[in-house]
């Protein structure tokens, strides 16, 4: 297949399997791995997509006090089991309860802690 | 006989693929985001993006959702508090931010931001709650102060500059964005 001189075949190719190829994490995704892989499990990826849909953003960074900044939070399953942080919800009553490790701490091992998201995310913030 | 047509489909496939991966909802999976682990077992009981984005109002940056929309809409109700018992504030004075050189001048609208938080938010935190009481300038912003702190983290992004370069003046052109090529409503 030419354009002129042009062979499009590559083009075209390229164009199919590009994006099958390209594999991002969803924008606003944060990885927390400040301790979790250094006592032995995987970071954890928190989805805003998925909490924003439930949720308006104060809800979490004014009433439960998550400064809104990847690794600026000094989270542990302690103060989770206590109901704060994410604890305030994950009780097994609001959202899955804490011993459902695996739900949280899904993450790839090696990840460091960030805000995630394609070209377009150039946080975390500065509060 | 038949090679043009085969031809012509291919690439009309090949175009529509990449622009609809490119421009509309080009959500992973979890399985193949570069940041979850294929092999937890767990994954498969958590939701994956396209599921719950895909129906909501459609956007070309960011999530591919217009948030603001989506909720001006009906279509999420999202909780004002733990349990939902916030009043949400009704403050709707729009900020016109004209310090802006040769781009059209900023309007911060404060109706959209209280659908989604509390003044408590940026006030005063963030923003001082006084006209010309915030050093604002956009290398601060890219660097993630002010608007940026959640503009080009979690709400739509940095690259959108005619979302907040919104009110053109007399003999300026509009400011960019990244989906210039498609309707943005």
């Amino acid at each position: 297949m030419k354009l002129g001189d042009l062979e499009l075949w590559p083009v075209l190719l390229l164009f199919l399997v590009l994006p099958l190829a390209v594999a991002w994490a969803e924008y606003g995704d944060i990885i927390i791995n400040e301790k979790a892989e250094s006592e032995g499990m995987p970071p954890v990826i928190f989805p805003h997509w998925f909490h924003r849909i439930r949720f308006q953003c104060s809800v979490c960074h004014v009433e439960l006090g998550f400064k809104p900044e990847a690794g600026g939070n000094y989270i542990t399953m302690d103060k989770i089991s206590q109901g704060q942080f994410c604890g305030a919800c994950h009780n097994g009553e609001i959202a899955w309860s804490p011993e459902n490790c695996d739900l949280c701490h899904s993450g790839e091992r090696g990840l460091e802690t960030g805000i995630k998201g394609g070209h377009q995310t150039s946080g975390p913030g500065i509060y | 006989m038949l090679r043009p047509v085969v031809h012509g489909l291919l690439i009309l496939s090949g175009v529509g693929f990449v622009s609809a991966t490119l421009l509309a909802g080009n959500w992973s999976t979890l399985e193949n985001d570069g940041l979850h682990d294929p092999s937890n077992p767990s994954l498969r009981l958590l939701q994956d993006p396209a599921h719950a984005l895909s129906v909501l109002a459609p956007d070309t940056a960011g999530n591919k959702v217009d948030w603001v929309a989506a909720v001006e809409q009906g279509q999420i109700q999202p909780r004002t508090s733990i349990d939902g018992s916030r009043i949400p504030v009704e403050h709707d004075s729009d900020i016109i931010m004209s310090n802006t050189l040769s781009l059209p001048a900023v309007r911060f609208p404060h109706d959209s931001h209280n659908s989604w938080m509390a003044c408590e938010m940026c006030h005063d935190r963030i923003f001082k709650a006084e006209i010309d009481g915030n050093d604002i300038s956009m290398s601060k912003i890219l660097d993630g102060e002010y608007c940026g702190l959640c503009h080009g983290a979690v709400s739509f992004p940095l690259t959108e500059c005619n979302r907040c370069h919104s009110v053109v003046g007399e003999g300026q052109l509009p400011a960019a964005d990244s989906g210039a090529a498609v309707d943005v409503p």
